[in-house]
């Protein structure tokens, strides 16, 4: 026995991972003899594919070594070990190089071999093919996918779908062969012969074929309709995930042209009693869904019997289905929880259901559809429950507890009292403890008549907490919040017990809350008192706490000493810095170091946030994070799209209303000022004031795609128009777009136009247009239109073709206009009402709205065309009433003034009444604000 | 044990085993020529793009004739066919004039491939059915065979399309492999 022998069987018997250099030798040994012994070359390449699922892999050359030796095992026809080459080249061709040399012996295979490699021989195609090599394929892919045998036809429209990328003109050619592949129920060849067992074919081959249509004809919105009503007619499709494509194609198709909608419903209600329950789900999630943003295009029966099926569903022994209908139920009751409180017996029920997962989604959904009156019932339920769960559980309860404490502040007691109770007496993470503070910090800053008792509370935890962050954090609240307070004196022991008794770090945090008592203004008293316990920090061991003492100390002193608002901002901190812009601010500074930071960094270029400011903010993205799930859920359901072509699709449905994912806009909005800041002329214009959301102005599906921005200097504006050439064959050039006032005494001066010198095919640039306001408010609109000059592209080159003088064309888009909302900033206050009675200048407008369009519809366009933040839970309209009272609370971007809105809606069956009611401190942004609502 | 059987049954009836590697520039005609030896029956081929391999049984001898695609990006690729190759086929078209010096270089590199060392060497100077071809004679002072010295070698002329000369190639090659071993 050779030493060779000898390692392997050592191996076999080790059980653990093969060593990678032994395979290696071994594979380029074996499978370079001649002849080949088959039994033994397939044993090695399943230890070679067993290190490569584990995650092992090999260099470049190794594996190209590996790849070639394990091509010349093509010589040996023997089926089994063909299936093991192809698995092996499969894994290979991602690391290997020269792939493409196994391609001319794979297709032989699909050519002659046995019905049992084809499959493998077709899918590994995959793998081998680039687009010059992928036409060579195209006549045996093409018999491959009309075949009988349905794992061959399978493996064709799977290669097929991958190859789309890779070679889209040759796949395109297929659409016939699929269309005929969807149509073809095949099943196994059966065959008479004694002990031969064939499977019953799933139709599997249905599913992969019309994943595959969708992605050939997926531009075609005709070609989508006939494909519906030719699939969904007679029981054309027996595999159950093509019905669930067709539902999701459905879901597609009404996402892009919601009118369809309503020639779907019959279908749609026909899904809903389908016999499989995922499909049942899929369409329940489709109807569900769209109702969320168009309710007045679904009919009500067909809401009610999608709930009927998520309800029975909910009964089912299956956990995946029982799990499924409850998610989307969940998603439901985060916009619209009246219409699920028919499910809440079986909710109920499903509280003590053995699946956690299950019963917490469940009382997550019933706090959702609870209503003031059985929350405190629910919250026994839930105090009784939470402590025999994991901690993932009670992050997700605290959650839903925090987001019912902002929808009913009037119940803010029981929350309180259930926060505190988990807090106390909870076991738990830090990430759990955290989320509980955190809940109560919520209740703290939104939910002013719970704040002492609250902040009471929280010094009773800080007294024996482990964690330092959170202890940090509540100190900070505590600095913050406590000197308004009616008795401020209670927190200053609190926090200096931490002195005494905390490590360096929460003695640091204390030092800067307790100075911040210093300046209170309810109890003049303590200011002496601070001074003195500050002193004695002063001598404290750590340096980072003594430094912080030393320095409090002579900010208290010069404040008190001249009333000097420089020291008072230092300790009372009236602002913060936007995080993202700093952060990206400094780390451009860091990388663009030119001299060795000689110059200082310019902390003003970042933009600084009040406190109401971030509360705003804060309450903007708490509104919209269940906005954003639900939109995901719309992407979800799109059929195998890819991810970027997802993305602008997405933003477009968010332009339609609130429904923003307010992050990606934001930075969206950061990128285009710095854009638009990097212009020389712009830079004239002095700081950005505001910039307004992106308004489309063309269809999304035309030729030239065309978004509007709206920025606003002190003295000017610049309209900013995005355009995308949707084009395949045309460059644009000198794109430029003219405005002219549609009122003849303008106030507005234009001053210059950017253009863009060159536009190609699938391009998207930015051509600019800025003005000179003389007055400090212009309201204004402008007929805009895209002006340019075409070029045909030549292929080959993706350039024009030289020497060609192109047309000048143009283009009308939508008009632009300047409004009121543009002026504005959307702002928080905790007490809506008090704030309303508090602003001087009131201005009342009624409108009556023709148009047939729903309450909701409404609200999200009056919030977009406001920019004001809705407060109190009023941007959602509920579904079953036919009035609604919008509080809509703002500030002037110009100078920060504020302005707040009452607007009441009645719907009637002659439109929707409209009562706008605001008050403002600038009396002129006031009466503009509301005469210019609609 | 079964595998050792075998290989002494089939060397006492005398049944060898040879690799061959057929290559040459694109369109020459290997393919066809493979096929031709395979099947017996003139086939349709698009260019070939990696390779094909088949066992061809001549005599007593079964020659596993590898046929390597000739287009420019796969000719790097012959080398990791080399190893163990016991003679080489390189076809030329010669009706092709122009790329007549192109294949001598691509057959003088092979030439100086260690790995080839002992490989016999047979050129088939194919397609000479069409009217214009030049002879073997002509050929092999094109492509300089009179310079190899340390192998034997041998030129054919042929016609794959009619299956001319093919056989006695291979009775070439099988002679020679029995003068090596």
């Amino acid at each position: 026995m050779s030493t060779h022998t000898y390692k392997k069987f050592e191996n076999s018997e080790a059980g653990e991972l093969p060593d990678k250099m032994t395979i290696y030798q071994d594979c380029m040994s074996e499978f370079n003899e001649s002849p080949i012994n088959a039994k033994r070359c397939r044993l090695l390449i399943s230890r070679l594919l067993r290190l490569l699922a584990q995650g092992e892999t090999f260099p470049e050359n190794e594996a190209t070594a590996l790849f070639f030796s394990i091509s010349k095992l093509f010589q040996h026809q023997n089926d089994s070990l063909r299936q093991a080459v192809y698995l092996a080249i499969k894994e290979l061709s991602g690391i290997s190089q020269d792939v493409l040399m196994a391609t001319s012996s794979i297709m032989k295979d699909i050519q002659n071999g046995s019905d049992l490699v084809k499959p493998n021989a077709i899918r590994s195609l995959t793998a081998v093919l680039d687009e010059s090599t992928a036409f060579s394929a195209e006549r045996l892919l093409k018999s491959a996918l009309v075949n009988k045998h349905p794992s061959i036809s399978s493996a064709a429209l799977c290669t097929s779908y991958n190859l789309l990328p890779i070679a889209e003109v040759t796949v395109k050619r297929f659409a016939n062969e699929t269309q005929e592949a969807v149509a073809d129920l095949k099943s196994f060849p059966h065959r008479n012969l004694v002990g031969d067992y064939y499977p019953n074919s799933t139709f599997i081959s249905q599913y992969h074929a019309l994943g595959l249509l969708y992605q050939l004809k997926k531009n075609d919105k005709m070609a989508l309709l006939k494909l519906i009503r030719q699939f969904s007619s007679n029981n054309a499709l027996k595999n159950q995930l093509a019905k669930i494509e067709l539902v999701k194609l459905v879901s597609e198709l009404v996402t892009r042209d919601n009118q369809l909608f309503s020639d779907f419903q019959p279908l749609l209600m026909e899904w809903l009693s389908n016999k499989y329950e995922s499909v049942q789900l899929e369409t329940a999630k489709l109807v569900t869904n769209f109702a969320a943003h168009h309710s007045r295009l679904v009919s009500s029966e067909l809401i009610a019997s999608a709930i009927t099926t998520l309800q029975s569903l909910l009964t089912v022994p299956r956990v995946s289905a029982k799990f499924a209908a409850l998610r989307i139920l969940n998603r439901i009751s985060m916009v619209s929880p009246e219409r699920i409180v028919v499910c809440n017996p079986e909710l109920e029920s499903l509280i003590n259901d053995p699946n956690r997962n299950i019963s917490t989604y469940a009382i997550t959904t019933l706090l959702k559809t609870g209503t003031a009156k059985n929350i405190a019932s629910l919250i026994s339920t839930i105090t009784k429950f939470i402590h025999d769960v994991s901690d993932d559980f009670k992050i997700i309860i605290i959650d839903a507890v925090r987001s019912l404490s902002l929808n009913f502040p009037n119940e803010w007691k029981t929350v309180l009292q259930f926060l505190i109770d988990v807090l106390k007496n909870g076991e738990g993470g830090f990430k759990f403890k955290n989320n509980v503070v955190e809940a109560l910090i919520d209740l703290v800053t939104f939910i002013p008549q719970a704040k002492e008792m609250a902040l009471e509370n929280l010094c009773d935890f800080i007294e024996d907490c482990e964690f330092n962050e959170i202890l940090v954090r509540i100190l900070h609240l505590l600095g913050k919040e406590g000197p308004s307070t009616s008795n401020p004196s209670l927190y200053v022991r609190h926090i200096y017990n931490r002195v005494v008794l905390e490590n360096s770090i929460i003695r640091s945090a204390a030092v800067i809350a307790l100075s911040k008592f210093a300046l209170t203004k309810n109890d003049p008293s303590l200011s002496d008192s601070i001074v003195s316990l500050l002193r004695r920090i002063a001598n404290d061991p750590d340096d980072e706490v003594r430094d912080r003492a030393t320095i409090a100390l002579k900010f208290i002193e010069s404040a008190k000493r001249d009333q000097d608002t420089e020291s008072r901002k230092f300790i009372l901190s009236t602002y913060s810095f936007d995080f993202a812009s700093l952060e990206s601010k400094l780390s451009s500074y860091i990388s663009s170091n030119t001299d060795s930071f000689k110059t200082p960094f310019d902390v003003t270029s970042v933009r600084r946030l009040s406190d109401g400011d971030i509360k705003a903010l804060d309450l903007k993205r708490k509104q919209g994070k269940f906005l954003k799930g639900t939109l995901e859920g719309s992407a979800e359901s799109t059929p195998g799209i890819a991810e970027e072509e997802m993305l602008p699709e997405r933003l477009d449905n968010s332009y339609v209303g609130p429904s923003v994912d307010e992050h990606e806009l934001d930075m969206l909005s950061t990128k285009y000022a710095e854009e638009l800041m990097a212009i020389d002329q712009v830079k004239d214009f002095g700081a950005l004031v505001n910039s307004s959301k992106i308004v489309p102005l063309t269809e999304p599906e035309a030729e030239f795609v065309v978004r509007g921005v709206k920025h606003l200097f002190k003295d000017n504006v610049v309209f900013q128009f995005n355009i995308t050439n949707t084009l395949t064959d045309t460059a644009l050039e000198g794109v430029s777009v003219t405005c002219t006032p549609e009122l003849e005494a303008s106030s507005l001066q234009e001053l210059f136009t950017i253009s863009i010198d060159q536009l190609l095919p699938s391009a998207e640039a930015a051509c600019y247009v800025a003005f000179k306001k003389t007055e400090e408010i212009v309201m204004e609109s402008f007929l805009a239109n895209l002006m340019f000059t075409t070029k045909e592209i030549n292929p080959e080159t993706n350039e024009p073709f030289a020497g060609d003088e192109g047309f000048q064309d143009e283009y009308d888009i939508d008009s632009i206009s300047l409004n009121a909302g543009d002026y504005i900033k959307s702002s928080y206050v905790g007490d809506f009402a008090t704030a309303f009675d508090g602003l001087p200048n009131e201005e009342v407008a009624v409108f009556n709205i023709k148009e047939n369009i729903s309450l909701q519809e409404l609200v999200d366009r009056l919030v977009v065309n406001t920019s004001c933040l809705p407060l109190e839970d009023t941007q959602y309209a509920p579904s079953d009433s036919n009035s609604h009272t919008v509080k809509l609370f703002g500030k002037s971007a110009l100078k920060g003034s504020k302005v707040a809105l009452i607007i009441r809606l009645i719907k009637t069956s002659k439109g929707i009444a409209m009562k706008a009611q605001g008050r403002a401190e600038d009396a002129v942004l006031c009466s503009d604000l509301v005469n210019g609502l609609m | 044990m079964g595998l050792f059987a075998s290989k002494l049954f089939s060397n006492l009836f005398g049944n060898k085993e040879m690799r061959i590697l057929m290559v040459g520039l694109d369109g020459a005609g290997k393919t066809t020529v493979l096929y031709k030896l395979k099947l017996g029956e003139v086939i349709t081929t698009i260019p070939t793009i990696g390779f094909n391999v088949e066992t061809v049984q001549y005599k007593n001898i079964s020659f596993t004739v590898w046929d390597v695609g000739g287009q420019d990006r796969i000719r790097s690729l012959w080398r990791h066919y080399y190893r163990n190759t016991e003679g080489v086929i390189f076809v030329v078209d010669s009706n092709d004039r122009s790329r007549i010096t192109e294949a001598r270089e691509v057959m003088q590199r092979m030439l100086n491939e260690d790995e080839l060392r002992n490989a016999v060497w047979l050129v088939f100077a194919n397609k000479q059915d069409l009217p214009e071809a030049m002879s073997a004679a002509e050929i092999t002072e094109k492509l300089g065979l009179h310079s190899i010295r340390n192998r034997p070698w041998f030129i054919q002329a042929t016609c794959a399309t009619s299956g001319e000369g093919l056989y006695e190639g291979l009775e070439w090659l099988s002679n020679n492999l029995k003068n090596q071993s």
